[in-house]
């Protein structure tokens, strides 16, 4: 089939520069200010790391990346797991009595009110007399994400040709061999784009982890949304975009993994 | 006593009765085939066999074992899937070797055994490739090797050529019987494909809706049909329904309202029914310009059809007719091209005697 080469006409070219501008204009401009000398946000000074080097030097904003980033990693973790035994569950479990009743509870965190789940986990730690801090935080963020990633390896086990597994079990592995052997390497990319999505919407939370944190436990974003209630200072400028550049590299990662994943399962396929 | 004896054997899926109370014997050594229409469950049957569906009722035994609760990868039995499953992360080498180190053989034995298994099946040279580096016919030949590898008693075969063209079905149809000459292995293929049943199988199981309906040589399945539902399923056929006359010396009597009174043959069993249909397949129906010289003898009587023909198929091989008698009803006769010019060839509005002698023809029940 002969390709048709669509050259941009200048309508298209001001559209999807208005539309990329009205995306990513925001964006620039912190990025750009955060390498601002001046300490007046608004007012350029001329170039200058000096707010990163600030950064690197606040104390309470390092604890409070660290905490965000262990909250992040262990909550992905910890989500991936139970995400995906989930996902084995619901993808090859018998059908059991309340089945779509457990799939519509399980998904329910995607559209619950973030206001309300953060509210009544909060509820619950102070029913439960838990100290709130990193493991309250860390729970909840389970919770919230173990669902993004039942959903990304449930669509790929259930893409993934039952026969394999058949297979495996024909020639001698038990279900639980034929599961390690077979179906847990081809489903590892979407295991791991589960998780780096995990990760990013913790990182991400301020809602949910504003309920749940008590004293002296802040993760990055309630920090910085603190911070900025005080006025924006151009050091929060320099944290936006190294976060920035965090979350890039993760989403491409997560991308290239699940381009691997269907690439494997196109493979996997009848002719 | 047979190396598989299926008894009693019956599956259901909610309320649809996938196999009912099926019994079969399938001896060591043998290519059986089981045949039938989507849905007939034949492919219930034979999961039941691989031990990925366990049956409601009845046994499976195996060298005299009931093997129908036992877990799949506890019997040593094989199955070859229909769209082969091969381990796409795997090589074709380990994806050959995968139930050998399952059976925990030695390293040696397993380079050994693979190399046996390549050369077997024609695959020299690809052991590194992936699976989505090899065509359609080298898939199927790296899951055949596969599943011959542990050397089962029984491999069981899922429309193994479903997904092959005609040309390369052909020749695997070819390699598959003499593998198995070779190798002495039983054989259980499951196809809806009768001309790759007929070809390939020693013995066809005909199976409708959970049962088996007929079992028998290719031979016989195709000349004499135990029902008409098997008549019509395997092969062409024209079917004529009408009454026994009159009986006479195992030769019967039929009045037909559309082919007028035919003579038949009778087979064992007799027919106890008195509605019956003639059935006579396509290429035993001769067709001439002027009826042919009168019956010698009451031994070789014949029947004789009038009518004109409506359309005339060139199908290479043979040619196939179809002829209009004046009751309405169309005979079917196909004829072999044995001369490159054929110059009697039939014509479209021609009138024509189809003709066909009572040995050629069925009586079945309607």
């Amino acid at each position: 089939m002969a390709r048709t080469v669509t050259t941009l006409t200048r309508f298209n070219m001001t559209s999807l520069a208005l539309g990329l501008a009205f995306l990513y204009l925001p964006i620039v401009i912190l990025v750009i200010y955060s390498f601002n000398a001046s300490r007046l946000v608004t007012v350029w000074g001329g170039w200058s790391l000096r707010w990163y080097h600030e950064f690197f030097n606040d104390r309470a904003m390092l604890e409070a990346a660290w905490m965000s980033l262990s909250v992040g990693a262990v909550s992905a973790t910890l989500a991936t797991l139970l995400g995906t035994l989930a996902a084995v569950g619901l993808a090859r479990g018998e059908r059991f009595r309340g089945r779509a009743l457990f799939s519509g509870m399980l998904y329910s965190p995607l559209v619950m009110p973030e206001v309300i789940s953060g509210l009544s986990l909060l509820l619950l730690f102070v029913a439960l007399n838990a100290e709130r801090g990193f493991w309250t935080v860390t729970i909840a963020h389970t919770t919230l994400t173990m669902c993004f990633v039942t959903v990304v390896v449930q669509s790929r086990l259930t893409a993934l040709d039952r026969s394999l597994e058949e297979a495996a079990m024909d020639l001698g592995c038990d279900p639980v061999r034929a599961f390690l052997l077979v179906t847990l390497p081809l489903i590892v990319p979407a295991i791991v784009a589960g998780w780096m999505l995990a990760f990013t919407l913790s990182l991400d939370d301020v809602v949910i982890a504003s309920f749940t944190t008590g004293p002296g436990s802040a993760t990055l974003p309630i920090r910085i949304y603190s911070e900025v209630r005080l006025g924006v200072k151009p050091e929060i400028n320099a944290i936006c975009t190294l976060v920035i550049a965090l979350i890039a590299v993760i989403i491409v990662i997560a991308s290239f993994a699940s381009k691997l994943s269907s690439a494997r399962g196109e493979s996997a396929a009848p002719l | 006593m047979p190396l598989l004896r299926i008894e009693g054997v019956a599956k259901s899926f909610g309320n649809f009765r996938a196999v009912d109370k099926l019994s079969l014997d399938i001896r060591a050594g043998e290519f059986f085939a089981l045949l039938g229409p989507s849905g007939c469950g034949k492919t219930t049957l034979l999961r039941m066999l691989a031990g990925f569906e366990t049956p409601d009722e009845g046994r499976i035994l195996l060298g005299g074992n009931d093997i129908a609760q036992v877990l799949p990868h506890e019997r040593p039995v094989n199955m070859m899937f229909q769209n082969y499953a091969l381990f796409p992360h795997l090589s074709v080498r380990d994806n050959i070797a995968f139930g050998l180190r399952r059976a925990g053989m030695a390293r040696k034995d397993i380079a050994t055994r693979v190399a046996e298994m390549v050369a077997l099946v024609k695959l020299e040279g690809l052991e590194k490739r992936k699976p989505d580096q090899l065509s359609g016919g080298q898939r199927q030949r790296v899951a055949l090797a596969r599943s011959l590898a542990r050397r089962p008693q029984v491999l069981l075969l899922d429309e193994p050529l479903a997904a092959l063209d005609k040309k390369l079905r052909e020749s695997t149809q070819g390699e598959l019987m003499e593998l198995q000459r070779r190798l002495g292995t039983t054989f259980v293929i499951v196809t809806h494909d009768q001309e790759e049943a007929m070809t390939m199988a020693g013995r066809i199981g005909v199976m409708d809706a959970g049962r088996l309906v007929q079992v028998a040589t290719p031979r016989n399945l195709y000349e004499a049909p135990a029902s008409r539902w098997i008549a019509e399923f395997v092969g062409d056929i024209n079917l004529f329904n009408g009454q026994v006359a009159a009986r006479d010396h195992g030769r019967l009597t039929v009045s037909t309202t559309e082919a007028g009174t035919l003579a038949v043959s009778e087979l064992w069993p007799p027919v106890t029914k008195v509605a019956v249909s003639v059935a006579i397949r396509p290429e035993k129906v001769k067709l001439s310009r002027r009826a042919p010289a009168s019956d010698e003898g009451a031994s070789r009587a014949i029947n004789r059809l009038e009518g004109v023909v409506t359309d005339v198929n060139y199908l290479g091989g043979v040619t196939s007719y179809r002829v209009k008698l004046e009751s309405g009803a169309v005979v079917r006769a196909s004829m072999a091209n044995t001369a490159r010019l054929d110059v009697d060839a039939y014509l479209a509005g021609q009138r024509v005697v189809a003709w066909f002698t009572a040995d050629d023809c069925l009586v079945l029940e309607q």
